[in-house]
């Protein structure tokens, strides 16, 4: 079972060869002159003020939080959605009890206000 | 077997990376043409060397790293990218057996049986690299730009989850190869039309297309995550974001429009692969179009549509393809 992996192995050793070539081509044939004005941060051409890596809201955290949760959840989904037929009504009650259980955490989440953007 | 591997392998890359030039032009193309301007049409005979040119051109280009920037993740970031968007396709069936001379020829590197699941891997990794990009670029509206990205990717990467499912029921099996021979009577768009536009709008926001270009808003962060990135390394990230367009082009056309699927293709395999790329075409004529016409979505909106509309209707057209299919049979 395990030889159906083996051509992946294969692409992804030619597509991180061509990767680095690519970088590698930029580095041999273009020029390389670096003074202070060109190794500022580009900011339309203002001086530019403040950090470059400066705190970012909390919001990004959440939603990446959230979306761990429910991206498991469509893990779930597929192993559930290929034997579907075989597992029949059965199949579809326990998925209706286990996204019931989803629903009412997503409901919280929608009430608390971690989905609102401001 | 390895170098039937290898052959297939360069085949795809190369093919990507080809179609990746040449979707340039026909969107500058396409694009002038919506806007009753020419474009590019003087390399070459109709443009076609335009992207030849732009590509030594920016061989030739001098690469600035900022002062301040993590230089190795700097240098590093749109390797990253680009590789996942490379591999994507990987597993994606270019048509059936094909049998010269004797020797049958799959038109297809390989079949996993969890084909889509690998989809859903590859996709989530190519967050990493825009991520980086932006960090690392030590600009804050690189940061921004990655930081809006990567939370708009994985904001519609959930109903993209979803609307996978619906094929998945439907076919019964999670390998693309299933799937596509599974729709050779009736394709999947007729039967999952829910799932088919859920799809759509999410692989535009996956692949950050107009209207949902956000991260590379020109007007408000100069580009976004790769502001800093000059000369090849731009040329990469540009790359990955072209590649990705066609792959989600084949992904879609693979799993809701019949893939290699078409007349004739039972007794000429050979046309197999020719209308999957006749609706890859039709597929990115569509995105081109899009972005011609729409205006961009204000970002709060964006995050709003994709939590509290496109999820739960993709929830429910999972669940409702679900009952439908066990209670009737199907």
């Amino acid at each position: 079972m395990l030889e159906n992996y083996y051509p992946l192995l294969v692409i992804l050793s030619i597509a991180v060869f061509l990767g680095f070539l690519v970088v590698a081509l930029g580095v041999l044939f273009g020029p390389r002159r670096p003074t202070a004005r060109k190794g500022a941060p580009y900011e339309s051409g203002m001086v530019p003020y403040g950090e470059g890596r400066r705190r970012i809201s909390v919001r990004y955290y959440l939603i990446a939080v959230l979306f761990i949760l429910f991206d498991i959840e469509i893990v779930f989904f597929l192993p559930w959605a290929v034997v579907l037929r075989q597992l029949g009504v059965e199949g579809l009650i326990g998925m209706f009890l286990f996204v019931g259980v989803l629903l009412v955490g997503f409901v919280y989440v929608w009430k608390k206000g971690a989905l609102e953007w401001e | 077997m390895l170098v039937e591997w290898i052959i297939k392998s360069v085949v795809i890359v190369l093919f990507m990376t080809a179609g990746f030039a040449y979707v340039t032009l026909y969107e500058r193309r396409l694009l002038a043409r919506m806007q009753t301007r020419i474009g590019p049409n003087r390399a070459g005979p109709f443009g076609l060397l335009q992207p030849v040119a732009d590509g030594i051109k920016l061989i030739f280009k001098e690469e600035l790293v900022p002062h301040n920037a993590d230089k190795l993740i700097f240098t590093l970031a749109p390797v990253i990218t680009v590789i996942p968007a490379l591999i994507i396709t990987a597993v994606i069936p270019w048509g059936d057996t094909l049998t010269i001379g004797g020797t049958k020829i799959t038109l297809y590197l390989t079949d996993v049986n969890i084909g889509i699941l690998y989809l859903m891997a590859v996709t989530s990794i190519s967050v990493y690299g825009i991520t980086l990009a932006g960090w690392s670029s030590n600009n804050k509206y690189a940061l921004l730009g990655g930081l809006r990205a990567t939370a708009q990717m994985i904001s519609y990467e959930l109903a993209l989850g979803l609307s996978f499912v619906g094929p998945i029921l439907i076919a019964g099996s999670m390998s693309l190869l299933d799937i596509v021979k599974a729709q050779s009577s009736i394709p999947f768009i007729l039967l999952q039309p829910a799932g088919f536009i859920i799809f759509f709008l999410a692989s535009l926001a996956e692949v950050n297309r107009a209207p949902f270009d956000m991260p590379e808003a020109e007007q408000e962060l100069t580009a976004g995550y790769h502001v800093e990135y000059s000369g090849m390394k731009f040329a990469l990230f540009f790359m990955a974001e072209y590649i990705k367009l066609i792959a989600v082009a084949m992904i879609g056309s693979t799993l809701f429009l019949g893939g290699y699927q078409g007349p004739f293709v039972d007794q000429f395999p050979i046309l197999g692969p020719v209308y999957l790329f006749a609706k890859v075409i039709i597929w990115l004529g569509v995105f081109i179009w899009l972005r011609a016409t729409l205006p961009r979505i204000r970002y709060d909106r964006l995050m709003a549509f994709g939590w509290k509309i496109m999820f739960p209707i993709a929830l429910l057209n999972v669940l409702v393809t679900a009952v439908v299919l066990v209670l009737v049979g199907g």
